[in-house]
C-alpha cells in the first residue's frame, strides 16, 4: 500500500534538508537574542521582543510576502546579494529554509529565553570570582544550564519549520524537486483528481517524522535535566 | 595587606567601611544586615563602590579617584558563598578544577591532592552537587576557592546554612585551612563563637560602618 513516486520522497528529503538547516541556522541567533532579551537593559528592547515575535502574530503569507519584496531576485537586497555574494534565495530550497528559519524564530527564542531567566546569576558570580571573564561564564556555566530550554528550542523550530507553509509557498513557490516541501506537496496532491491516495501517504509519513522529533527530544531533555541536577 | 576604605548607598542603607588587614585571618563581625556581605561584594568586585578606594598587596582593586576598577575575573579573591554556589551541572572534580582551569594554569595534582585531603572531600570527587549535605557542599566551595591560588580568601558565613551539630564538623576544617594554607583571609559571621575559634583580629560592623578594629575581645561586647 506504501508506494510513494519519486517526487513525493524528494519532496519528504527536502522538507527535512529545509527543516534541519533552518533550525541550525535560526539557533545560534536565537540564543543570542534570548540572551540579550533575558539579560540585557537597553534603549529599543521592546521593540526587538516585538520584531522577534512578529512571524508568530502576522499572516504567514505576510511573513513571505516581505521576504519576497525585500529577498526576491529583482529586490533591492536581494539584488545586492546575488550580484556581490551569489547569495540567491527566490525559488530555491535555501530561501524556504529562510522563511521556515523566520517563521520558526520566535519560537527557538521563546523557550530558551525563559530557561536563561530561570537560571540562578550568582553561579555566574561565582564563576567570575573563580577567573572567567563574561564570555567563558557565558559557555562554561549559561549556556550549559539553558540546555534544556535550547533543546525545547530546537524541537519547536524544527516542528514549525517542517509544517511550514505559508511564507515558504509565497516566497519560494511551489517547485517540485527545489521548494516543494511535503506540506506544499500534500497541499498540491489535494487540487488533483485521484491525489487522496498519495495525499495521505505523505500525511503518515509527516506525522511520523514529527512524533519521531518529539521524542527524540523528549529523551534529550530528560537526559539533559539529568546531568543538570544529578547526584 | 588589605586596605578597605569604601562608601556605598544602597538606597535605605548606606555603607562606609573603613578597615585594613594584615593578613592572617580577620573576622567580620556583626549582626544580621549590617553591611558585611556588601562589604565583601565590594572586594571582591561583585558591587561597584560610589565612592572610595581598595588594595591588596601591590594591587589597586578599586579607585575611585583614579576611575580604577579591576574585573572581578582578575581579582583572583576566592570567595566562599553563605550557600556554596557549586556548579550544578558538573562533578565535584571538576568545580573544585574550576578555578585553575579558568586561570589557565597547569594542572597542579600535588595541590589537588592537598586540598582535597586538607578538607577530607576525597570520596566525593565523582559526584555531582545536587545530593551532597549542608557540609560537605561548604567543604567543597572552601576548596574550590582555595584551588583557584586566591591572593586573599572571603568566606561569607559559611556555615549558616548548616544546623548547630554541622557546624562543629566544619570549625575544625576551617582551622586547618586558616594554618596550612597560608592564605590571608576575611571571615565574615554574626557568631562571635566563630569567629573567636577561626579570627586573630577582628573588624566590628555595626549599622553599614565600621565601628572598631582590635584583637578578640571585641566580640565579647
Amino acid at each position: 500500500m506504501f508506494d510513494l513516486t519519486p517526487q513525493d520522497w524528494v519532496a519528504v528529503q527536502l522538507s527535512l534538508r529545509v527543516a534541519l538547516v533552518a533550525t541550525a541556522v535560526a539557533l545560534p541567533f536565537g540564543v543570542a537574542v534570548a540572551y540579550v532579551l533575558a539579560r540585557k537593559n537597553f534603549w529599543g528592547k521592546s521593540l526587538l521582543d516585538a520584531m522577534v515575535h512578529l512571524p508568530l502574530v502576522l499572516p504567514p503569507v505576510v511573513t513571505g510576502y516581505l521576504l519576497l519584496i525585500t529577498l526576491g531576485r529583482r529586490a533591492p537586497v536581494g539584488a545586492w546579494l546575488a550580484d556581490h555574494l551569489g547569495i540567491v534565495f527566490s525559488f530555491r530550497w535555501t530561501g524556504a529554509a529562510l522563511a521556515c528559519g523566520v517563521m520558526a524564530f520566535p519560537l527557538v527564542v521563546r523557550p530558551i529565553r525563559l530557561s536563561i531567566e530561570a537560571i540562578d546569576r550568582r553561579l555566574e558570580d561565582a564563576s567570575k570570582t573563580l577567573g572567567a571573564n563574561g564570555f567563558w561564564a557565558f559557555a562554561t556555566i549559561t549556556l550549559p544550564l539553558a540546555l534544556p530550554g535550547i533543546i525545547a528550542g530546537s524541537m519547536l523550530g524544527f516542528a514549525k519549520a517542517l509544517g511550514e507553509f505559508g511564507a515558504t509557498i509565497t516566497f519560494v513557490s511551489n517547485i517540485p524537486g527545489e521548494t516543494q516541501t511535503i506540506s506544499a506537496a500534500i497541499y498540491t496532491l489535494t487540487q488533483v483528481p485521484d491525489g487522496d491516495r498519495a495525499a495521505m501517504q505523505l500525511v503518515l509519513v509527516s506525522m511520523v517524522i514529527s512524533v519521531a522529533a518529539l521524542v527524540a527530544s523528549e529523551w534529550l531533555a530528560r537526559r539533559a535535566q539529568a546531568r543538570l541536577h544529578g547526584a | 595587606m588589605l586596605a578597605v576604605a569604601v562608601e556605598k548607598n544602597l538606597g535605605t542603607f548606606s555603607v562606609n567601611a573603613r578597615f585594613d588587614s594584615e593578613g592572617g585571618a580577620t573576622g567580620l563581625f556583626g549582626p544580621s544586615g549590617a553591611g558585611k556581605t556588601s562589604i565583601i561584594n565590594m572586594i571582591a568586585g561583585l558591587m561597584m563602590p560610589d565612592r572610595g578606594r581598595i588594595a591588596l598587596d601591590d594591587f589597586v582593586l578599586f579607585d575611585s579617584a583614579t576611575g580604577t576598577d579591576m574585573k572581578v575575573a582578575q581579582r583572583r579573591i576566592g570567595y566562599v558563598f553563605q550557600d556554596g554556589r557549586l556548579f550544578p551541572h558538573v562533578s565535584i572534580r571538576r568545580n573544585l578544577d574550576y578555578g585553575r582551569w579558568m586561570g589557565g594554569h597547569p594542572a597542579d595534582p600535588a595541590a589537588f591532592a592537598h586540598a582535597v585531603d586538607l578538607l577530607d572531600i576525597g570520596h566525593l570527587l565523582d559526584r555531582r552537587p545536587g545530593k551532597l549535605s549542608g557540609g560537605e557542599r561548604q567543604r567543597v566551595a572552601v576548596g574550590r576557592a582555595l584551588l583557584m591560588r586566591p591572593r586573599l580568601l572571603l568566606l561569607d558565613e559559611p556555615l549558616a546554612s548548616l544546623d548547630a551539630g554541622r557546624k562543629d564538623d566544619i570549625l575544625p576544617y576551617l582551622e586547618r585551612l586558616r594554618d596550612e594554607a597560608k592564605v590571608p583571609m576575611i571571615y565574615v559571621s554574626h557568631d562571635a563563637n566563630e569567629v573567636k575559634r577561626i579570627a586573630s583580629r577582628v573588624v566590628r560592623v555595626e549599622g553599614g560602618k565600621v565601628v572598631a578594629v582590635g584583637g578578640t575581645d571585641l566580640l565579647n561586647s
